[in-house]
């Protein structure tokens, strides 16, 4: 009845369950040497584009001074941002929030369903796997169209985009449920809502959160595409394009420059919400 | 609970695994069922648990037929890694039977706790099961079962997974249940000496296809057993003979 | 067992679509939304297969593909020299780890800016950006196939007086060979995304992005918009089927989920 597994397997089983991956072990060592490094790469691209004077590749430095110059160097009461910060990348933030709230419940909502019943999920999957293969931005068009340009056709596009690998995870998650497991909640008489508060979603929550990170991406994607269309009025992707067409590279890389840390951040978040959530080094087997 | 089979069969699609059973499980009664591996053992426990509705014959516990899990029924599974659910506590995998009875939380916990304590797992309650070794996991397996006072306590091969030390204590502990709970259980494994020592009585199934009832005996021991001392019992051994020689020779 | 199962999933699914096209057919008849805003579906499927003999059409989606496939092939044959290196030798790889934490979640689309005033507006641009964007989780995979490999097949080479090289082509390279080909798949997405992101903003010039783009902007426009967008997903859906197809012969024996922890499109 119990299989053993085989180291193979096993490992390669465990490849998507592992979920969020541990940067490398964080020794106290290793951290410093990444430091190390990142400030050896800052310092070498510094001292290259002094030297080399191309306003293409302006020094990191000059680049992150335009990013406060720009954002962070506002009155204290406003936590130091300034009208560009709130009118540009808040708003975007915001939307981009919205959208992938909607996504996120939609998708957990949907997949949920999808996955219990093996009937539906057949029904389903191919359609699934249609809207799942279109390059999101193709779709942004579509909303353009429907929606005119404002914050319906940008959140509409996130949440539309972003939708697609939650729900499939969720869906394949629950799916993949232990029939043992599902066998124990019948023994237990669980009646549906709890066999899906005890036992499903949290069963399929490392691929939920799989999902959600996914999602994460490219919520970040199609909120910075959706404001590159010619026709925004703000926003960060807005601001890239204005700078653009002023050929203000130093904007240009102060807005990059923002949108990495703002990843990073915001999939940091996410990391430590699935940590907080699935606790660590439990088998999920 | 009586425990009633009555020409029960089971198929899985054109496969026939289990024919013609016929059996009274009078109530109180240890039941054990051995069989070679693959004789459909787990089929039957399913069977009568409600999980996979007979496909012939019927089962009838107290005088109603079994359709769906029937009420005050517990079930111990062998692989307890995967019956336990590892995201709760292992206090709260036990006390989770408890919410059909609608008590309060605080209730619930306390009694979970009492069980725990019960089976030897005192002040395991805040762990998760994936801390804990095999045979505690099985013990949290059993309480789980236990903390609903079910009249009928289904086991398949609990003990399986476990090292020998590990499944002598497992074995008494259920006699030890058995004899102030006094449900009736129904206990399969494939280890002969191990249906001798737990049970009342034994039950041998065929081999596959098709199984169906070859040798059914009452153990003749002492009620109160131990392990050394049952064990070297003349009767003990002429019970294991005829067991084994019916499993071997089948 | 395996074919009356994989039939029974058949009728459902097809059922399904069936379903969905309804329903999108209801919704544009139905004059929730004006006629010109959103077609029924039929009347878009019917444009899609139309525009299947468009020549110049099709010329342009074959500039969006060759674009496509150019940006993939360099971008995999730099992740998987890097990657292999990286895996290698792991002191380099927890030391470039930060760095490559802070370049991963930057959108690729980001970069359309920079790059198209680096490169213009060209096909270079174009496959500057599906390159960039496609190096990640090829070269992720190739790192983590690397790191999977069973250091007992590694040792008993060594033990029989292998080199490292010789190691690294014998066992390492075959062992990570499914991941990368994981890899290779979830790019090939990612480079279809870029492919057509760049060319929805480029507003002339060849592809599928610029036919979406400058339907857009035609009045009762919206058909074109969308039959193009069903183009767009068929593509994509066979680049994966093929991939996938591809994965199963090419590597029976591994299991289906290959994709490093974080961020592949599995």
């Amino acid at each position: 009845m119990t299989q053993a597994p085989t180291p193979a397997t096993r490992r390669a089983g465990n490849a998507s369950r592992r979920g969020p991956v541990n940067p490398a072990g964080s020794t106290p060592r290793q951290v410093l040497l990444r430091l190390l490094v990142l400030l050896l790469a800052l310092a070498l691209w510094q001292a290259a584009a002094q030297a080399h004077g191309s306003v293409y590749f302006p020094p990191p430095g000059r680049i992150a001074r335009r990013a406060h110059e720009l954002w962070f160097s506002g009155p204290v009461r406003r936590a130091f941002l300034t009208d560009a910060a709130v009118a540009d990348v808040l708003p975007s933030l915001g939307r981009m929030a919205a959208g992938f709230g909607i996504a996120a419940v939609a998708g957990i909502g949907a997949g949920v369903a999808v996955g219990r019943s093996r009937w539906a999920y057949a029904l389903c999957n191919p359609v699934l796997q249609f809207a799942r293969a279109v390059p999101p931005p193709a779709l942004v068009p579509v909303f353009v169209v429907v929606l005119d340009f404002g914050a319906p056709m940008q959140i509409a596009s996130i949440a539309f985009s972003a939708v697609w690998p939650v729900l499939v995870n969720t869906a394949e998650g629950v799916r993949g449920t232990d029939p043992l497991r599902l066998d124990v909640a019948a023994v237990l008489r669980l009646n549906p809502l709890e066999r899906l508060r005890f036992l499903l979603l949290p069963s399929a929550l490392p691929r939920i959160f799989a999902g959600l990170r996914l999602s994460l991406s490219l919520s970040l994607i199609l909120m910075v595409f959706s404001e590159l269309l010619p026709g925004t009025a703000n926003g960060v992707g807005y601001t890239l394009t204005d700078a653009q067409s002023r050929s203000d590279l130093l904007t240009v890389w102060a807005v990059l420059l923002l949108l990495g840390v703002l990843g990073y951040l915001l999939n940091t978040a996410l990391l430590a919400v699935e940590r907080r959530l699935i606790g660590r080094g439990r088998s999920t087997a | 609970m009586t425990l009633r089979l009555d020409s029960l069969g089971q198929r899985y699609g054109d496969q026939r695994v289990l024919h013609d059973i016929t059996l009274t499980v009078p109530d109180g009664q240890l039941l054990c069922v051995v069989g070679p591996s693959g004789c459909g053992k787990s089929t039957l426990l399913r069977t009568i648990a409600g999980l996979h509705p007979a496909r012939e014959g019927t089962v009838t516990v107290d005088g109603t037929p079994v359709t769906g899990v029937p009420d005050r029924l517990a079930v111990v599974f062998q692989d307890y890694g995967r019956s336990l659910f590892p995201w709760l506590t292992v206090r709260d995998n036990v006390a989770l039977p408890l919410r059909r009875r609608g008590l309060p939380r605080a209730e619930r916990r306390a009694e979970a706790e009492r069980i725990l304590e019960r089976v030897g797992l005192d002040g395991a309650g805040r762990r998760h099961p994936w801390q804990l070794s095999g045979g505690m996991q099985q013990r949290v397996a059993i309480a789980r079962a236990l903390v609903c006072r079910p009249s009928l306590l289904l086991m398949d091969e609990p003990f399986g997974s476990l090292d020998a030390q590990t499944r002598e204590d497992l074995e008494d502990l259920l006699l030890e249940v058995h004899r102030t709970d006094g449900a009736t259980i129904v206990f399969v494994t494939h280890d002969i000496d191990e249906s001798v020592y737990v049970g009342d009585r034994v039950v041998v199934l065929s081999p596959a296809p098709a199984s169906h009832v070859v040798l059914d005996l009452p153990v003749e021991l002492p009620g109160k057993r131990d392990q050394i001392g049952t064990r070297g019992l003349p009767e003990f051994v002429a019970l294991r003979a005829e067991v084994g020689r019916v499993v071997r020779g089948s | 067992m395996k074919r009356p199962g994989r039939h029974r999933e058949l009728w459902p699914g097809l059922l399904g679509v069936l379903l969905a096209f309804g329903v999108c057919e209801a919704v544009g008849r139905a004059g929730l939304v004006r006629r010109s805003y959103l077609p029924p579906a039929s009347e878009v499927l019917a444009r899609a297969v139309e525009l299947a003999g468009d020549g110049a059409f099709l010329d342009g989606v074959g500039a969006t593909l060759k674009a496509w496939a150019l940006g993939l092939g360099l971008a995999v044959a730099i992740a998987v020299p890097l990657g292999l290196l990286l895996g290698s030798v792991p002191v380099v790889d927890s030391a470039v780890r930060m760095i490559v934490e802070f370049l991963r979640p930057l959108p690729s689309v980001a970069l359309i800016p920079l790059v198209s005033l680096l490169l213009g507006t060209g096909t270079e641009t174009k496959v500057a950006l599906i390159t960039y964007a496609s190096v990640w989780p090829v070269l992720f995979n190739t790192i983590y196939g690397l790191g999977e490999t069973d250091p007992l097949a590694k040792d008993t080479l060594r033990a029989f007086g292998f080199g490292r090289l010789s190691v690294l082509l014998r066992v390492e390279l075959p062992g990570t060979a499914p991941f990368i080909a994981a890899g290779i798949r979830i790019s090939a997405a990612i480079a279809l995304i870029l492919a057509v992101a760049t060319e929805l903003l480029a507003g002339f010039g060849e592809g599928l992005g610029i036919f979406i783009a400058q339907a857009g902007l035609a009045t009762d426009g919206t058909r074109d918009v969308l039959a193009g967008v069903v183009w767009a997903g068929a593509l994509g859906l066979v680049i994966n089927g093929v991939l996938v197809w591809g994965e199963r012969r090419l590597f029976p024996w591994t299991p289906e989920r290959r994709t490093a922890g974080r961020g592949g499109r599995s």
